[in-house]
């Protein structure tokens, strides 16, 4: 058993620093938030192995130790199982004390956290879409209020503060290396604050399972220093950029045309629709379909071409296009930065 | 109602005297065992007490141990269902991006495989283990109220086959098996998927509660003379809690599928915020079964630890008054901790807290459990066969998803790891290894009990091994990958997140786990066909099943044992010591007192009837209509009626006579 053991921790090694590079990872923390919390799990998980060992201790030495079996099963040892009795009160005494223990750590561990976002400096309203994320950056005047979709910039170094809802179903916001996660309900606003320590790409999925496509519901939050974001802010703000070329113009009149303008927006156009993403400024953006594809020419036809194929289930229709009208609609949408 | 007229053949202790009334028994009553040779009283109670011949008779069977054995039978063959389910995921997961298993039907294989092995295994098998043993080591001849006993069954079964055949006409439910609203709601679940899962929660929840209502019934009026309630063993104890939890729990989820489907069906907005309704309503009511059910699955499990180390270890079981009343204050703990599944819901962060504290506390009642079976084993080198090998297989896993629980109630902490793979490994870590390995020690020491004869013990030992590194590979890198982001209930997963070679590690190991599955289905078999003859009592222990044959006769015991002791076959080497009195020509049962177990009066156990099969499969036919329309409900009731009118039509038994 303890061959196994010392086999399966090895392999537990092993694997364990393999991961620690993933970019959404718990125990690669890049926020205080999930500072905290790593270090929570590594208590936790120390003194559990200690705990557990422990425990083995007491099964497998005994049974080394003893040759014999007894012979009479009601013969017992009154003073034996007196001192045993003094063993296990005490082995639940501790128990005890550590439990208490624990629950004061994560009780302070979460006041920490609710410290955290006493003074964001920015309010975003994040709401969960069937499989997509509406993101709207609140202002006090309302010509800077600005929606955009699936991929969050923020200022590094600053907390903002994300206002959590859903319109469908319930949805659970979640980026590993900056925070726990948080649920999006209808008919609930939540509040969850967050900070980037350091500039950087820190990806996310839903985390409750929200129907067909919860496995291709991925968000990013995008930490930039100050001056950059500010100047990101600015530039989404902006209407769409109009088409130059003959083919992208060709392009817009069919996104105009056909049924893409029931549910895009597109700012300066007449296109106003509001179940699906805004792309005002999809170019700009990292990646396609809520992180499921990365954003290129190749991927945007893909995606028009073959949006079941892609991520069936999604409520993203096919919309009949010849070859040329395609790469059209891809020419126009490409220009989108 | 006749007075107890009963004599022992030995004299009881003069406390319990005084509780023995009336005389000899009245000639014209029938005859009685009373003096009556071995040979004479085995042939009287066969006749009276067996399965009749033929179909119908088989199908109008009432013996708890018949019934017993379909239910465990069944239950086993979800299990290997829903392994099937896991293993076609694990292969889909095995990989990134693989496409073999698109999301429609991997959202039903992991609904199926959550659905099948909560309620169409882990329950059923627990109880149905419960309905077996409970009567044999009370020293009784049947469970109580057996028609309902048998009812319960049929509704399970066809509950079981109504999930199972939507799921081959592709109409399974595919929203999880606790279904949250609204994705569950009319809005989000088009079709009749959603329905199909609040269905069969009534199904299995109408036969557990029967199962249980009987188990207690059973467990507090049939024990034998003398099993005061010290004397009762911690399993029976087990199982009479759990029967408890489960009068608690179910009816909250019954309440929340049923309030589930009248927002499908009828149009009610119960769950629908848009129409001041609350989906988080939903999460409240099911959890508040839900955690229980946690442990209705695992308390049946610790009963059988607390039979199966004794044994082995040759000494009655140590701190047996710590172990019952940890087993109850588990009972009463287990609905205080709901809202440990909902710390992600953005509830006030002070009481969620005080579900911290709460969730935290349980693990007290399970540490002495724990302390106590491991200082039972640390006074000789116990006998190592299989089952205590399952049994320290329990400790090595359970001990590791105990821990893990105690991460999960941290508030903060569980933020990050709610809803990943953590959560996967860690309630696997507690339902396989805190109830599935006790499941299987007690399926080898029990089978020789059901089937007269012994599973092989080399096979056994590399089924043991098999299972339980299968087990490890299978579900201790699941911690790790889910602390790496990767959340529980996706089809897929992108390249780039480096989870592939973990997944595919992961495969690899459910496949052995469930080869040890198929190694132990052949041990069964081998076992049944080809065992060596068990015996009476084939590992010396000391509790009442195993004072009768093996497998038991229909009537259990030729003459109620009279318990002096909490191991009687222990502590009376010779021959237990009995009471007569009981009449042999019909089905007669002896009738004791809750708390000292008094003989009191003697009863009637029901006959073999064809009517609780009948009435299930109206009640059967009922539910699966009313999915379709709410008439159901009023068309369902006239042949319901007609099916319980049979059922409980007044035979003019001479009964209550006297």
């Amino acid at each position: 058993m303890t061959r196994v053991a010392s086999m399966a921790l090895a392999t537990a090694g092993a694997l364990l620093l393999q991961g620690c590079a993933g970019w959404q990872s718990a125990l690669d923390p890049k926020g205080p938030a999930a500072s905290e919390l790593a270090w929570l799990i590594w208590f936790f998980t120390g003194l559990s192995a200690l705990v557990w060992v422990l425990v083995m201790i007491a099964l497998v030495v005994p049974l080394m130790m003893r040759s014999r079996a007894q012979a009479e099963p009601l013969a017992i040892d009154a003073g034996a199982d007196g001192r045993k009795l003094r063993v296990v009160m005490t082995a639940v005494g501790l128990t005890a004390l550590i439990l208490v223990g624990l629950t004061l750590l994560s009780f302070f561990a979460n006041r920490t956290l609710a410290a955290i976002g006493s003074d964001a400096s920015l309010t975003i309203r994040v709401t969960g879409h069937q499989w997509w994320w509406e993101v709207r950056y609140e202002d006090a005047t309302p010509s800077r209020i600005l929606t955009t979709a699936n991929e969050i910039h923020i200022p590094a170094g600053e907390p903002v503060r994300l206002l959590l809802t859903s319109t469908d179903v319930i949805h659970s916001f979640w980026i590993p290396s900056l925070s726990g996660k948080l649920d999006l309900i209808p008919g609930h606003m939540n509040v969850l604050d967050l900070k980037a320590d350091k500039p950087g790409v820190y990806r996310g999925q839903c985390a409750e399972f929200c129907g067909a496509q919860h496995a291709n519901m991925g968000t990013f939050i995008i930490a930039e220093p100050r001056a950059k974001f500010d100047a990101w802010w600015n530039d989404q703000l902006q209407p769409a950029a109009a088409p130059t070329a003959d083919e992208a113009k060709a392009g817009e009149e069919l996104f105009l045309k056909r049924p893409c303008v029931m549910c895009h927006r597109i700012g300066g156009t007449p296109a106003g629709g509001t179940v699906a993403p805004d792309l005002t400024h999809l170019a700009s953006r990292q990646t396609l379909a809520a992180g499921t594809l990365t954003m290129s020419r190749g991927n945007l036809a893909a995606w028009i071409a073959d949006p079941q194929g892609i991520k069936p289930g999604s409520h993203m229709p096919v919309v009949e296009l010849s070859g040329d009208e395609l790469n059209a609609v891809v020419a126009y949408l490409e220009g989108l930065k | 109602m006749s007075s107890a007229d009963l004599a022992s053949e030995r004299d009881l202790p003069p406390e319990r005297e005084a509780s023995v009334k009336g005389d000899i028994a009245p000639e014209h009553d029938g005859p009685r065992d009373t003096g009556m040779d071995d040979a004479g009283l085995h042939r009287w109670l066969t006749r009276t007490w067996r399965t009749p011949p033929g179909i119908i008779g088989a199908l109008s069977s009432v013996d708890h141990k018949v019934i017993a054995r379909r239910y465990l039978i069944t239950a086993f063959v979800f299990l290997c269902l829903g392994g099937l389910n896991a293993v076609a995921m694990r292969i889909q997961l095995s990989g990134p991006q693989r496409g073999l298993i698109g999301p429609d039907l991997y959202n039903q294989l992991f609904t199926m495989h959550g659905v099948t092995m909560m309620f169409l295994f882990a329950v059923p098998i627990v109880q149905a283990t419960g309905i077996y043993l409970v009567p044999l080591m009370v020293g009784t001849r049947n469970i109580a109220f057996p028609r309902l006993n048998a009812f319960s069954y049929w509704i399970y079964v066809s509950g079981g086959i109504f999930a199972w055949v939507s799921f081959a006409l592709n109409m399974a439910p595919d929203v999880g098996w606790f279904a949250y609203v609204p994705l569950s709601g009319p809005e989000f679940a088009p079709g009749k998927r959603a329905d199909v899962w609040a269905q069969m929660i009534t199904y299995t929840e109408v036969s557990s509660l029967a199962v249980a209502v009987a188990t207690i019934v059973t467990v507090f009026k049939q024990r034998a003379p003398g099993m005061s309630l010290d004397r009762i063993p911690l399993y029976v104890w087990a199982m009479l809690v759990t029967s408890f939890v489960v009068v608690f729990a179910m009816p909250a989820v019954m309440i929340t599928s049923t309030f589930l489907i009248l927002d499908r069906l009828v149009g009610t907005h119960i769950f629908n915020p848009a129409e001041g309704g609350d989906a988080l309503l939903f999460q409240h009511l099911f959890w508040f079964f839900g955690h229980p059910e946690v442990y209705i699955i695992f308390l049946p499990a610790t009963g059988m630890i607390s039979a199966i180390i004794p044994v082995f270890a040759r000494r009655p079981v140590f701190g047996h008054l710590g172990l019952v009343l940890s087993l109850i204050a588990v009972g009463f703990l287990s609905f205080g901790l709901w809202v440990h599944h909902m710390f992600a819901t953005g509830l006030p962060k002070l009481g969620a807290s005080f579900f911290t504290a709460s969730s935290m506390m349980i693990a007290i009642p399970n540490g002495v459990q724990i302390f106590c079976w491991l200082a039972t084993l640390w006074d000789g080198r116990p006998v190592i066969r299989t089952p205590l090998l399952f049994v320290f297989g329990f400790f090595f896993i359970f001990v590791i998803g105990g821990l893990t629980g105690v991460m999960l109630a941290s508030v903060p902490l569980d933020l990050q790891v709610h809803d990943t793979y953590f959560v996967v490994a860690h309630f696997h870590y507690v339902l396989i290894g805190g109830s599935v390995f006790p499941l299987l020690g007690a399926a080898y020491f029990w089978f020789p009990k059901i089937s007269g004869r012994m599973m092989s013990e080399r096979l056994g030992r590399w089924h043991f091994w098999l299972a339980f590194i299968g087990f490890n590979a299978a579900f201790f890198p699941m911690h790790l990958v889910g602390l790496w982001g990767m959340p529980r209930r996706v089809y897929t997963y992108p390249a780039e997140l480096g989870w592939g070679n973990i997944n595919l590690f992961i495969s690899a190991g459910a496949v052995v786990f469930f080869l040890s599955f198929v190694l132990f289905t052949f041990n069964l078999a081998h076992g049944a066909l080809k065992g060596a003859l068990a015996g009476d009592n084939p590992w010396d222990a000391g509790t009442l099943e195993w004072a009768t044959s093996s497998p038991p006769p229909s009537y259990n015991f030729a003459r109620i044992p009279i318990v002096t002791h909490g191991e009687p076959l222990w502590a009376e080497r010779e021959a237990l010591p009995v009471a007569t009195g009981l009449r042999v020509d019909v089905r007669e049962l002896l009738i004791s007192t809750v708390a000292e177990a008094h003989p009191d009066i003697r009863e009637k156990s029901a006959t073999p009837s064809i009517w609780p099969l009948l009435a299930a499969i109206a009640v059967g036919g009922t539910f699966v209509y009313s999915i379709f329309t709410p008439w159901a409900v009023a068309w369902g009731a006239a042949p319901i009626a007609i099916t319980l009118i049979g059922w409980f039509w007044p035979k003019g038994d001479p009964e209550d006579e006297e």
